[in-house]
């Protein structure tokens, strides 16, 4: 089983990954999958209503507004970096975590470079699907490097103004 | 100036360690070149023709004397004895190796001093009025706004990956020093009937291969709701700006695309679902503006005895007080430019003996407050008129005394083929031969303000496009040729240049301005510049004188 970094508890750790990612022409295996916006589009309600958790791989182009009224029933929505300088996804974690309040899993595949860790983490992402054999110990060195941050995002960080007015 | 608190100095140790971290990575051969890049760029690290080039970020233009001494000394240390001062009121340098970066963003870090996002697809530093806090003209400080601006952009962790790189200006001004309208955004300070303070927003300006006059999408924001707009239109261009291609990224395309109206309008929607929540706290921009209070100048009268004597009896100084002393907003006080143009010298270029030359002046004429202008001068805020001679014959003994602010040999020019892997077309030795050209002061003046821009490549670093002339590099079957536009500006009177003619060979161009110059001469009205007097008739009378020969 592959696995992935996953955010727990402030720290992140390998963990197994349950789901199967799966295109929109190959065959639908048994269990918890992965798939496309259209592909959900088509045959989300189906899949989920056998009991088995669903994911949607959202692509940069796609806008995960799409995603508004099935958020609740879904566990993963996986953004997808075609390119690890494709920026858009950034935006669309930043909106499902503060817009939309998706509270499942935020993932980010494809492209994905250890030295984006932090802005990843702070957009609202909280599993990884890192590429290179890059270890949870690294990810999380990478993630915390900055003890301050500028501005308010989707994490939880209290941004240098905020403590200044503390002060 | 503002003065990093404890935040800002861990911040800044965390980046310079983070960016060493990332070099040893490379070093090291963990991370490939095409992934380094972007995280280079974003430390201002470019791989140029012979060595790396290091652009170091000067916010808003604004140096203290420590820290202009601190980058003449990186210049001692690890470049040639000089740094290069760009149209983004950076400094660069050309001959960096790799493995000194971290330490020379060390030294930086110990001034208060980064290189953060002065390269790359991300928000780029933010350029404001050389003149802020000097000038009579100004509805507010613009650097408070600049100075929040920069550090709401600091590795925004949403835009920091946007499809092309993003410009800011900020001016409170009628009379834009800044180009505001020339680029991604262009913040204008206005003030409503009632006193509330707000911008004028224009976004989607640029230079580059396709040159826009941005349009205003909003006439008046409340200046409390400034960042929460902000992000909106960041977030509409991230989401939707070209990633295709290169060329088309900039939001300019994506405003052109869409039509100002709809551009607009999704920014609007984009700002309304935000509301409040993207806004800074008041007591934050309370606390930066504190740190732009007025100076404590002297009650001074007008009229300096000093002054007066000097220019009448040192011809040298009052040629030098018509052209580069400005009026100040206090009575006795002057705004002195210092000019990076010396006939035949590479512009924007200033040794580290004359950085500290500045640095010495600064510290003991002028408040310890020293700019940076986006057309590659420098500039004392704060200089008593009475101090002015002696700050004149300071700066003249350290050859930065030369009379020609706004002048036709006041030229701005990108590196160019001297220096630039992209460059079709040498820049500097034609600006170095134009000035030659026009080494008689006494016609200079007669001529009078007169912008000519030199760019030698499309990409239009040398802003061209708004030159009162233009000259544009070209690549012609391996040959450099150089192509001019007239009528541009970059001021309040914000316009893109018209094409002139076919272009010319490098020999031909300084003849060619010599003519344009001529017919200007000849077709002029009372009080008009050059620019006027274009407007006024068209480009026939200049296209025939130059292209004369041609028939």
């Amino acid at each position: 089983m592959p696995t992935l970094i996953r955010r727990q508890d402030n720290g992140f750790v390998a963990v197994d990954d349950a789901f199967t990612a799966v295109t929109d022409e190959a065959d639908l295996p048994r269990g918890d999958v992965i798939i496309s916006l259209t592909r959900f589009q088509a045959e989300g309600d189906r899949l989920l209503s056998e009991g088995r958790q669903v994911g949607v791989r959202v692509e940069p182009a796609e806008e995960v507004e799409a995603l508004a009224y099935d958020l609740p029933r879904l566990a993963v929505v996986a953004l997808a970096f075609p390119k690890f300088n494709d920026g858009r996804a950034f935006s669309s974690a930043a909106l499902l975590r503060k817009r939309l309040g998706f509270k499942g899993e935020v993932r980010a595949v494809g492209d994905v470079f250890l030295e984006q860790a932090g802005m990843m983490v702070r957009c609202g992402f909280d599993a990884f699907e890192a590429a290179d054999g890059v270890t949870p110990d690294q990810w999380a060195h990478v993630a915390a490097r900055h003890r301050h941050v500028y501005q308010r995002a989707a994490d939880a960080r209290t941004p240098a103004f905020a403590l200044r007015g503390e002060a | 100036m503002y003065r990093y608190d404890t935040l800002d100095k861990e911040f800044l140790a965390d980046r310079t360690a983070e960016f060493r971290e990332q070099v040893a990575r490379r070093l090291a051969g963990e991370i490939p070149e095409d992934k380094f890049k972007p995280l280079r760029l974003m430390n201002g690290l470019y791989l140029q023709l012979h060595a790396y080039m290091l652009r170091i970020a000067i916010p808003y233009g604004s140096l203290n004397p420590t820290q202009l001494r601190a980058l003449a000394a990186i210049g001692r240390k690890y470049d040639k004895g000089y740094g290069h001062f760009t149209t983004r009121t950076n400094l660069q340098f050309h001959w960096i190796k790799l493995k000194d970066a971290p330490d020379i963003l060390d030294e930086l870090a110990a001034v208060d001093m980064h290189s953060i996002q002065t390269s790359g697809n991300c928000i780029r530093n933010v350029t404001s009025d050389p003149y802020a806090g000097a000038t009579a003209d100004e509805l507010d400080d613009p650097r408070v706004w600049s100075e929040a601006i920069r550090q709401w952009s600091m590795l925004h962790p949403e835009f920091a990956f946007l499809p092309r790189k993003f410009k800011f200006a900020v001016t409170a001004s009628a009379k834009d020093r800044t180009a505001a309208k020339a680029h991604d955004i262009g913040l204008m300070v206005r003030r409503a009937r009632d006193g509330t303070l707000g911008f004028e927003v224009i976004v989607g300006g640029g230079m580059g291969r396709t040159p826009f006059i941005g349009p205003t999408i909003r006439e008046f924001l409340p200046a409390n709701r400034l960042f929460s707009y902000l992000e909106a239109i960041l977030r509409v261009y991230n989401r939707h700006g070209r990633r295709d291609n290169s060329y088309k990224a900039r939001i300019k395309i994506l405003v052109s695309a869409l039509g100002r109206e709809e551009f607009a309008r999704q920014v609007e929607d984009e700002f309304e679902k935000i509301g409040v929540a993207g806004d800074l706290p008041d007591i934050e921009i309370a606390r930066i503006r504190g740190a732009f209070a007025p100076k404590n100048f002297d009650v001074l009268v007008n009229r300096s005895e000093a002054y007066e004597a000097a220019v009448a009896t040192d011809p040298a100084f009052a040629r030098f007080a018509r052209n580069n002393l400005k009026p100040h907003k206090r009575a006795g006080y002057t705004i002195v430019e210092i000019s990076l143009k010396g006939i035949g010298d590479t512009p924007g270029d200033a040794t580290s003996e004359q950085m500290e030359a500045v640095a010495d002046l600064a510290e003991r004429y002028g408040q310890d407050d020293i700019r940076v202008t986006h057309e590659q001068n420098l500039v004392l805020p704060h200089v008593k008129l009475d101090d002015a001679h002696s700050v004149y014959l300071a700066l003249a003994k350290a050859g930065l005394g030369t009379p020609n602010i706004n002048l036709i040999s006041d030229i701005i020019a990108c590196p160019g083929l001297d220096y630039c892997a992209l460059a079709n077309a040498r820049a500097i030795p034609i600006a170095q031969d134009i000035a030659r050209r026009f080494a008689d002061q006494d016609r200079a003046e007669l001529i009078g303000e007169l912008k000519i821009k030199i760019s030698g490549c499309i990409n239009a670093c040398g802003h061209h496009h708004v030159g009162h002339i233009g000259i544009l590099g070209v690549d012609k079957k391996g040959e450099e040729f150089y192509q001019l536009t007239l009528g541009g500006s970059g001021a309040e009177d914000a316009a893109i240049g018209k094409i002139l003619g076919p272009a010319l060979p490098a020999d031909k161009v300084t003849d060619a301005i010599d003519q344009l110059v001529e017919v200007y001469l000849r077709e002029r009205r009372e009080g008009e510049r050059f620019l006027d007097t274009f407007r006024r008739t068209g480009d026939a009378p200049f296209k025939e004188a130059v292209y004369a020969d041609a028939h």
